[in-house]
């Protein structure tokens, strides 16, 4: 039942669509200056229908409605409420029915917040977002359908994976969809902007909310995915540069580098094309992300059975959409003749935009290289953290004190007076490190080069905040977000010089001691739960020099159904500090394998990035405001 | 010039998107033909009972070997235990088996339960030794002959059609 009314609505959604196309085009034809009525009101039934269908596939799934393919492949009777719900998005077929949902809404709020535009770019807009919608339902209804039946009816669901019963994850795909999908509506935007010659600058207010959302969200959504590689996989680490998260940090860039050029143009008239470049780019590297981590080609190695019509779609659509979009700018493009003074705001920005570009075009490199090699030459490479770090880190240095300097800048043109002022801060900056050095212990030149350009950036941030508050006039949206991310940096970088990772073979009982530490295997527990047994170890960790002492109860967990063995790590979060347990146990013997981390400041990272996230919001809802 | 730039930028895409397409298409089981005519330099696998090790010298001695990486908690390798059975019948070929992270135990039980069609049994408790020898996964089986030579590699559970093909390379 439930599958065809899902099937039904999906249905109902192409017609819409194609209706909504179709009426687009002949209001295009006619000369009044007002859409037609009947093309908000389809719209509006479209995300209602759409809303519905996704409705009808969560519950579903909350009924265990084994009928359907998609809920026994991923769901499970006993599964708890709230991951049945969640697992309407956990799998490939309902995450695609997430993206044609936010493809929609944000179609149909673009049309209903844009009223000053004029008509034709709106309407172009519609039809370009209803094409993707239209490509996106096709996909779900002829390849990836999350309502296809099964018959005879089983009994019992398959799925229930157990690492990915976790609220962190439940919540990340939505968070990232919203960032990845949502980068379609300035794609659709800057296509149409392109078409009907809409190079005004009033071109940016229509897409500048729409950024500064998706950026927001795509930001939480590799915030909680970090999280969740903290805690889940049990080494300690937060970031992998494994490719599946390098394809949502590549979009990731592209919207940082477009929202800042978005300012030159909306202030000055130029970087036109540059702007509609990013628009592009950036949703063309979330389609990207989506084909390499859909279509199975990234991990090759024990994928017996996956499905390569799939990445054929997706790799269809990505081929129209990118051959499409350079057609029509190389039609369309014209050489922009700018004048850009040296010392000016504008140089500024282009020199961020050329970092975002550096970064981007490094972590493509890494991710699509071991593609090109496989494929190209049969050598199986893989590109790890150390290529990363060893060609982003250096870089990150000039990056963050340009981040300080750019924002103070003048348009058009600049003189530099307050030069002093920034060597006081670097002075400063210098004289914090060395305190770090001097109290604590010494680490590498180019750590403390980070650090120092950290420092430079949040004390310059937080100059501007006593100056703007003098003022009464500031800026503080930037301010927050370019403080925080000094934060997170420095943040990271403590963390990575102070973090202390013991290593011992432990058997009940005993101690081990270390520098100011003392570890204790206290007791070992077997427990039963309903899909899986556990051995509970139970850990003392004492601070013998303040004699305060922590109980970690890491587990090993052996699960029924596939037969698996997890390692649940414990984690002490304090606000300076985490501590970081796991255990494993070490055949034929009576010894664990424990490993203690004492990671610093880790909470901290993830405030740093959740207040650069809050300065993105600030600037959404004062822009807002001032519409 | 501007045309050139712009011929430029469409070869790259064309290409990225060709790139794509053949690691599509392409069998996404690792190729192991390369592998094929190389010869075994280092080889040394402790014994089941952990009174000796086999080695190199050990395999010189047979015409044909097939070092065959199983375990009992592996599912596919019950599926290719009839095949392994079957070969074991064969006078030119001698199996060895290289028992993979597992457990004494149920490894004993799981050839006591379907048959031991291994000519020599050995192990590799944390599969160090198999990952050296280009193991991805198992069960994966190497079929060599008395001069060490590589003759094939069977990636995935032995079929009735790698059984025919290993009766006809020893023929």
């Amino acid at each position: 039942m439930l599958s065809n009314l899902g099937n039904i609505l999906l249905f109902a959604n192409v017609i819409l669509s194609f209706s909504i196309i179709y009426n687009a085009n002949k209001s295009l034809k006619t000369s009044s200056n007002v859409i037609n009525k009947n093309i908000f009101q389809l719209s509006l039934i479209q995300s209602t229908l759409i809303i519905i269908c996704f409705f009808t596939l969560i519950a579903a799934f909350i009924i265990s409605d084994f009928s359907l393919v998609t809920v026994y492949q991923n769901s499970h009777s006993l599964k708890p409420l709230f991951y049945k719900i969640a697992g309407t998005w956990g799998n490939h077929e309902g995450s695609l029915l997430l993206w044609a949902i936010i493809l929609t809404i944000f179609s149909f709020l673009f049309l209903i917040y844009n009223k000053d535009h004029p008509k034709k770019f709106r309407l172009l807009t519609l039809i370009v977002q209803n094409t993707l919608i239209l490509g996106f339902l096709f996909f779900i209804l002829f390849n990836s359908n999350p309502f296809s039946s099964l018959s005879p009816v089983p009994s019992e669901g398959l799925g229930l994976n157990p690492i990915l019963q976790d609220p962190a994850l439940a919540i990340h795909p939505p968070l990232l969809y919203v960032g990845f999908v949502g980068s379609s509506i300035y794609f659709s935007a800057a296509i149409a902007s392109l078409i009907s010659n809409y190079t005004e600058k009033s071109f940016s207010y229509s897409i500048k909310n729409w950024i500064l959302i998706s950026w927001c969200f795509q930001t939480l959504g590799i915030l909680v995915g970090s999280i969740w590689a903290y805690y889940e996989l049990g080494w300690g680490g937060f970031w992998f540069w494994d490719p599946v998260e390098n394809a949502s940090l590549l979009p990731w860039f592209a919207m940082t580098a477009l929202f800042h050029s978005l300012i030159v143009f909306e202030k000055r008239n130029i970087f036109y094309f540059w702007v509609i470049i990013l628009c592009l780019i950036t949703f063309i590297l979330s389609v990207t992300g989506t084909f390499l981590v859909r279509s199975g080609i990234l991990n090759s190695v024990h994928t017996f059975a996956s499905d390569p019509s799939r990445g054929l779609y997706i790799l269809l659509f990505l081929s129209l959409m990118i051959f499409g979009s350079i057609f029509l700018l190389f039609k369309k493009y014209k050489n922009e003749d700018y004048k850009l003074n040296q010392n000016s705001k504008e140089t500024f920005i282009l020199i961020n935009n050329w970092f975002m570009m550096f970064y981007l075009i490094t972590v493509l490199l890494g991710t699509i290289y071991p593609i090109f090699t496989d494929a190209l030459t049969d050598n199986k490479i893989s590109v790890g953290p150390p290529f990363y770090n060893t060609i982003i880190l250096p870089v990150v240095i000039i990056f963050l004190l340009f981040m300080a300097i750019g924002p103070k800048v003048k348009w058009i043109k600049n003189k530099f007076k307050d030069i002093k002022i920034y060597f006081y801060i670097l002075l400063a900056s210098c004289g914090l490190n060395f305190l770090i050095i001097f109290f604590f212990k010494s680490y590498s030149v180019l750590s403390n080069l980070i650090l120092i350009s950290a420092i430079f950036l949040i004390l310059s941030s937080l100059i501007d905040l006593t100056n703007a508050i003098k003022k009464n006039k500031f800026d503080l949206a930037r301010i927050i977000s370019h403080a925080s991310f000094g934060f997170l940096v420095l943040f990271i970088g403590l963390n990575n010089i102070f973090t202390i990772e013991k290593d011992y073979n432990i058997k009940l009982g005993e101690t081990k001691k270390f520098e100011n530490y003392s570890i204790k295997l206290q007791n070992l527990e077997l427990k039963n739960f309903k899909n899986y047994q556990a051995v509970i170890g139970e850990l003392e960790i004492k601070n013998v020099n303040l004699n305060r002492t922590n109980i970690l109860k890491p587990e090993i967990r052996i699960y029924d159904n596939p037969r698996t063995l997890t390692y649940e790590a414990s984690i002490k979060t304090s606000i300076s500090k985490d501590y970081y347990l796991t255990m494993s146990n070490i055949d034929r013997s009576d010894y664990y394998n424990i490993k203690f981390q004492k990671k610093p400041l880790m909470m901290w990272i993830w405030v740093s990035v959740i207040m650069i996230v809050f300065g993105g919001f600030l600037r959404i809802f004062i822009n807002a405001k001032h519409n | 010039m501007q045309n050139i730039i712009k011929i430029i930028i469409f070869l790259i895409f064309f290409f990225i998107i060709s790139v794509f397409y053949i690691s599509l298409t392409r069998e996404t089981n690792y190729d192991t033909s390369n592998l094929i005519n190389k010869k075994i330099t280092e080889f040394k696998v402790i014994n089941a009972d952990e009174t000796g090790f086999y080695t190199r010298d050990d395999l010189k001695k047979n015409d044909f070997t097939l070092i065959n990486f199983w375990a009992s908690w592996c599912a596919p390798c019950k599926v290719e235990h009839p095949i392994l059975m079957r070969l074991s019948k064969s006078k030119k070929l001698k199996i060895l088996g290289v028992n993979f992270k597992d457990k004494d135990k149920q490894a004993k039980k799981f050839l006591s339960d379907l048959g031991n069609p291994y000519d020599f049994l050995a192990k590799d408790i944390n599969g160090k030794q198999s990952v050296s020898l280009g193991i991805y996964g198992i069960p994966e089986s190497i079929l060599i002959n008395n001069e060490l030579l590589i003759m094939q590699k069977f990636v995935g559970p032995l079929s009735l059609d790698d059984y025919n093909k290993i009766e006809e390379l020893i023929k």
